[in-house]
């Protein structure tokens, strides 16, 4: 399906870039008039993806995230979040509920978990040594108006 | 500063300000902790009234202050959570772990 519009992002995986990150794709998607539940379930979807990139994929060093955002005429939203960071050895395992590789920062181990709940489909791409990329896909209710397209 | 920690008797009031993320929870968590591990209180009650958003640094955030107060021998309450902070409680599966329906909740 051909995308209707589209963004791209980057920005440094400084921990105070997490708030601008997700009200930037929050403010990216209002243009499928989203109701507050959708845009919420979005913001901490991202946040939880661009927290990983910052605390898991560069371990607090400072290098580039990137967000790639795209809307299609169904109303879906498709979100990449990407670093080119250290990646994840065990997929399945940093998926599992609880799960962290850092309990003294008090992280929760349910980013994924949360991603998942929030979202219809989640899909994790990584390389060891190369990076990560989270695609997250949601769909968002049809209100009533036309799609119009422009 | 996203919270502001008020002492009354033995009670330790942290009322929290704005988003709960990454970068916010760890000032808060420094400024509680900080606090209660000089005063001691026998009750810490966190008033989520004000929080505009929050992810699963917040949990943490609970969590972690839940763990404080046991280490303390007192307890914590959770207070005016909104809706939506419910929510994600509820996704991460915390409410399993307590009782938050009065939207008061009691460990």
């Amino acid at each position: 399906m051909k995308m209707t519009n589209q963004m791209k992002l980057s920005f440094l995986s400084k921990s105070v870039n997490e708030s601008f990150a997700r009200t930037a794709v929050a403010a990216f998607i209002t243009g499928l008039d989203p109701t507050m539940d959708e845009i919420t379930d979005i913001k901490t979807a991202v946040s939880e993806a661009v927290t990983n990139c910052i605390v898991h994929g560069y371990r607090d060093s400072v290098q580039t995230v990137y967000i790639t955002a795209a809307t299609y005429p169904d109303n879906r939203v498709v979100i990449k979040i990407k670093d080119k960071g250290c990646g994840i050895e065990d997929i399945e395992k940093a998926m599992e509920p609880l799960y962290t590789t850092c309990p003294e920062g008090e992280r929760a181990g349910l980013g994924f978990a949360l991603m998942q709940s929030l979202c219809d489909k989640v899909k994790v791409a990584s390389k060891p040594g190369k990076g990560t990329t989270v695609t997250l896909h949601r769909k968002l209710a049809m209100r009533g108006q036309d799609d119009s397209q422009e | 500063m996203p919270v502001r920690v008020y002492l009354a008797d033995e009670i330790m009031t942290a009322h929290l300000l704005g988003d709960i993320d990454h970068h916010s929870s760890r000032e808060i968590r420094e400024e509680i902790d900080e606090r209660a591990g000089r005063a001691h209180p026998s009750r810490l009650v966190m008033d989520f009234r004000d929080v505009t958003f929050m992810d699963s640094s917040g949990i943490g955030l609970v969590m972690g202050r839940y763990a404080l107060m046991q280490e303390l021998e007192g307890e914590l309450v959770v207070e005016n959570m909104p809706e939506h902070i419910k929510r994600v409680m509820k996704l991460a599966g915390l409410d399993r772990l307590a009782n938050m329906e009065s939207g008061r909740t009691r460990r």
